[in-house]
């Protein structure tokens, strides 16, 4: 550390490494709180860890562990979801869940699951049987033995959701920067130097949000951690929109020990997603799809609803899930060295995120600086409204038509993208923000268009102009 | 709703698709002298895939000349205008109700338009990666032949310089060329059957680029994190190795553009993956007929662009005095060489079919008899050895004996020993 490091000023109270959901909620809250906030996020695009790919379910925590931590963030996170989710225009398709036992020995855990759920504080749920889930369900196979419903259970736009997050925070004078990896740091008693890829900088307090890596980076700042992660991969499987009639509710399987279990649901944009499996792995990266499972989960979606035989498969994808050695989110303050750790937000972090935030929040008040909210919070202007069960921009006049077929996407949208406060730098991130290309035909038909009018927005293009003299005739 | 400014609300007959076989069918639609006939195509301009293929051959039917893509496209599309048809691009038909009611997106915003009839030719798409299940990860450069081509021929920009090939179709081919044209080294041909799928003809054309391929081999993963690097392969004995590209061409393997049918309530097929339609290109709903590749994967555009002339007819025909239908017969697949046929049902009589023959492909490369039998009678029947992805015909009229309330069972009976 040089010099001049060691004198720089404090300029932000909190540094947030990481941009996943985590990150971008607690960069929200803290703002909206007064804070002076600056989200460091290593990849060249937020969302780009764990947050990259889910089955965007808005979780009750029905089947929560009792008591856990978990259960209240996820009951929190749920309650202010609501409460927020139409001034940032986010959507939320509410068509409930329902467990489905698909044998007699799932029958028998039902009893249990619904105490489980009425003492987590879920106490809507509906018994169901057979008969009755068959004729909410039509085109659920036959084989359903009984289960219950849970009435709260929705869908969310995975990516939009902490999008908003994040814009709010940065509408009200928060700070980020991508392409900048934290790669060490020093507490001097007051405040942290940290050192990233990119640039130094000094902020009172550090919370990780590093997600799949936040054993890693505790390690770096802290030289200790709490915890280790346990990447646990879950495949998917995308059916086109057809197969949304086929589907109402989300179907969850009777959960084990591990996992969830695979869930059959529509998703805001009007498919039907099957998945995830839950594959321990050691690589925090790879999130590869292999044919074999994906084979076996286009079998698995027919076994559950006979119809999705027929219909074609538009995508595929694969997430990591921050998984920790212990069933629990591990969250813990480190108040003598300005420090919150947020780790092992394993597989609900997108249902929890708000009430992870306010949890911190708490923590941070305990060594933290007092902050003063600012009066009028401001609302960021919607960038582009995905889910096929609300108005679409396509409907309106001066939509300048569309560029992307299968997903609808305007060419008046792809440019508002663009030319927003948090515009993509790749590809993949404007398909998050904008679903270009993510639909039946990949490209097939809106390629040659979309090469065109990103020309010069993102790191790799998705083309290069060809050469004078290299299109000659062949 | 905001109404689309220059958009008629009502035509008689609404064209769904640009391309040939829409162009052709407008434009006789126009010579038969239907009054009000509107092709709706959501592209720039009209013309379909030809449009994007600056390559030959294209036009030997419909001009006695070997033209390129876009000059085809161009010569179709003023034929149709000089006959009459009112031309609509930038147009989005998202949807199609019983009735002849379509639902449209234009960039002014939506809009509806009530036809006598509805003639949808909204072509084919290569089966994306996605659709065919191929593992690893989710970098850029996994591209379609016609994502390819847009870029080549009507953006003058490359996607990638050494990209792998998938499939060995007659678009395969086209995608080498397209390939050549650009300055665009493809590394290999890879093919997951132990033949090239194309005509003979094609076959000596890697080898003469010196481009290697593989048979017998599937791409297992796509390797790359935010482009691609490399292909894993894997061959029929399990070897397995690496390949390093920078993209992937996923060619081939059609499937109809039939979202619209899909979505609405036009009954579909299974084997086409089309709308079922009869001899005259009529599908479930009497109002709506069906021409061009939709109707099954894939055709030259010379064949759609007779398809969508001849399906004109029998519309035109329809729309002065629909016809009495007294029988229909449903034509049936047994067994599982034949992966599928058009049309799937015939109403009697079948004087002036628009479909004149009964298209049909093989599942896989098979030796034996096909046959056309009706109540345990055979109509007609022929020894072959046949091929996917092969053009097989076989004749309608025989079915004018078949029993009336029997469905008429279309079957390959193979021999063993191949
Ligand atoms: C298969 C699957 C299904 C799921 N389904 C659901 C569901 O239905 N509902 C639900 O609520 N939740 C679900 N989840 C869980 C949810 O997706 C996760 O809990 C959530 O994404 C975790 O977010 P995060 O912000 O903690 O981590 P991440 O998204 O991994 O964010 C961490 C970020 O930190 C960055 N980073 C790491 N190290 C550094 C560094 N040194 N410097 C700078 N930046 C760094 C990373 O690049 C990354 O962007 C699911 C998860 C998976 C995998
Ligand atoms: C890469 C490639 C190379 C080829 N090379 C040759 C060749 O050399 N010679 C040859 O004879 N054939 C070739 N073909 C085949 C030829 O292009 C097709 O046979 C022909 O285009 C089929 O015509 P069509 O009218 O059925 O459909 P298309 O040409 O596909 O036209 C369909 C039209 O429908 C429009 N459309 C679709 N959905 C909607 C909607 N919802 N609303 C409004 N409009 C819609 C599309 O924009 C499109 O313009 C090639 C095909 C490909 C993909």
């Amino acid at each position: 550390m040089s010099q001049a490091d060691a004198s720089l000023p404090e300029r932000y109270d909190v540094a947030i490494v990481g941009g996943g959901v985590v990150g971008c909620a607690m960069a929200r809250r803290f703002t909206l709180e007064g804070a002076r906030v600056v989200l460091l996020e290593k990849a060249v695009d937020i969302l780009d860890g764990a947050s990259k790919g889910n089955s965007a379910i808005l979780h009750t925590g029905f089947d929560a562990p009792p008591s856990s931590l978990e259960q209240r963030c996820i009951a929190e996170g749920h309650a202010e979801f609501l409460e927020i989710r139409e001034s940032l225009g986010l959507p939320l398709l509410q068509c409930s869940a329902i467990v489905a036992a698909w044998s007699e020995e799932e029958v028998a855990r039902l009893e249990e699951l619904m105490d489980q759920a009425r003492a987590n504080g879920v106490d809507d749920i509906v018994p169901l049987s057979a008969a009755e889930i068959r004729a909410a369900e039509p085109s659920l196979s036959g084989k359903v033995k009984g289960g219950f419903r849970v009435p709260r259970e929705a869908l969310m736009d995975p990516w939009s959701t902490p999008h908003a997050y994040l814009l709010q925070a940065l509408a009200n004078g928060a700070e980020v920067r991508r392409a900048c990896e934290v790669t060490g740091g020093q507490f001097d008693g007051s405040s942290w130097l940290l050192e990233t890829s990119t640039e130094v900088l000094r902020a009172h307090s550090v919370i990780n949000c590093a997600g799949l890596f936040g054993d890693l980076l505790d390690q770096r700042l802290l030289g200790e951690t709490g915890f280790s992660i346990k990447p646990r991969k879950g495949q998917f499987l995308v059916f086109d929109k057809a197969a949304a009639q086929l589907v109402s509710s989300i179907i969850l399987p009777v959960p084990t020990e591990k996992t969830k279990g695979i869930v059959v649901c529509r998703t805001v944009f009007g498919n039907v997603l099957v998945g995830p499996t839950a594959e321990d792995q050691e690589s925090r990266c790879d999130s590869s799809t292999d044919a074999a499972t994906l084979k076996s989960l286009q079998g698995k979606a027919a076994e559950i609803v006979p119809g999705l035989a027929e219909i074609p498969v538009t995508a595929s994808y694969a997430g990591l899930r921050p998984a920790s050695e212990q069933k629990d989110y591990r969250i813990q303050a480190y108040p003598e060295r300005n420090y919150v750790s947020v780790g092992g937000i394993r597989s609900t972090g997108l249902s929890a995120a708000l009430g992870i935030a306010r949890h911190v929040l708490g923590l941070h008040q305990g060594f933290g600086p007092r902050f003063t909210a600012p009066r009028q919070p401001r609302v960021p202007e919607v960038p582009s409204r995905l889910s096929e069960y609300d108005p679409r921009a396509w409907e309106e006049a001066g939509n300048g038509g569309i560029v992307c077929h299968c997903e609808l996407v305007t060419r008046a949208e792809i440019e508002r993208v663009l030319q927003g406060p948090l515009p993509p730098r790749s590809l993949s991130g404007l398909k998050r923000r904008t679903r270009v290309t993510m639909g039946r035909c990949q490209g097939f038909y809106c390629t040659g268009a979309l090469a065109r009018i990103t020309e010069g927005a993102f790191d790799s293009p998705l083309a290069v102009r060809a050469a004078e003299g290299e299109d000659e005739d062949a | 709703m905001p109404e689309a400014p220059n958009l008629p609300d009502a035509c008689d007959v609404a064209v769904v698709g640009g391309g040939p076989a829409g162009l052709a069918a407008a434009t006789e639609l126009k010579r038969h002298g239907v009054p009000r006939v509107v092709v709706l195509d959501r592209e720039p301009a009209a013309g379909g895939i030809p449009r994007h293929c600056g390559h030959y051959p294209f036009g030997m039917r419909e001009f006695h000349k070997v033209l390129r893509g876009p000059d085809y496209a161009g010569r179709l599309v003023a034929r149709a205008e000089q006959a009459g048809a009112e031309i609509q691009t930038g147009v989005t038909v998202t949807d199609i109700q019983p009735g002849g009611i379509l639902s449209l997106i234009t960039p002014e915003g939506t809009g509806e338009l009530q036809a006598r009839r509805i003639l949808l030719c909204t072509g084919v798409r290569e089966t994306s990666r996605a659709a065919r299940l191929i593992g690893g990860q989710r970098p850029q450069g996994v591209l379609p032949t016609g994502a390819l081509q847009s870029l080549v021929y009507l953006e003058k920009m490359k996607p990638f310089a050494r990209p792998v090939i998938l499939g060995s179709e007659l678009v395969s081919f086209s995608a080498l060329m397209t390939c050549r044209h650009a300055g665009i080294a493809p590394q290999a041909m890879i093919e997951p059957n132990e033949r090239v799928t194309a005509r003979s003809f094609a076959q000596g054309l890697p080898k003469l680029l010196g481009v290697p391929v593989h048979l017998g081999c599937e791409i297992e993963r796509i390797i790359g994190r935010e482009q691609v690097e490399a292909v894993q392969l894997r061959d029929r004995k399990g070897r397995r190795w690496e390949l390093a590209c920078d993209g992937v061409l996923m060619t081939g393997r059609f499937t109809p553009e039939a979202t619209l049918a899909r979505m609405g309530h036009l009954e579909l097929d299974l084997g086409t993956g089309g709308p079922r339609v009869d001899q005259d290109g009529r599908s479930s709903d009497p109002n709506v007929f069906v021409a061009g590749n939709l109707l099954r994967p894939v055709e030259t555009a010379g064949w759609s662009w007779k398809e969508g002339l001849r399906v004109a007819q029998s519309l035109a025909r329809d729309l002065e005095a629909p016809r009495a239908r007294e029988v229909t017969l449903e034509l049936q697949i047994q067994g599982d060489a034949i992966r599928y046929l058009v049309p799937q049902r015939v109403t009697l009589p079948l004087e002036e079919a628009a479909l004149e023959s009964i298209q049909l492909r093989v599942a896989r490369p098979a030796r034996g008899s096909l046959l056309i039998r009706s109540a345990g009678r055979i109509l007609w029947g022929r020894r072959l050895s046949a091929l996917p992805e092969r053009r097989i015909l076989l004749p309608l009229d025989v079915l004018k004996n078949a029993a009336p309330d029997h469905p008429v069972e279309v079957v390959f009976e193979e021999e063993e020993g191949l």
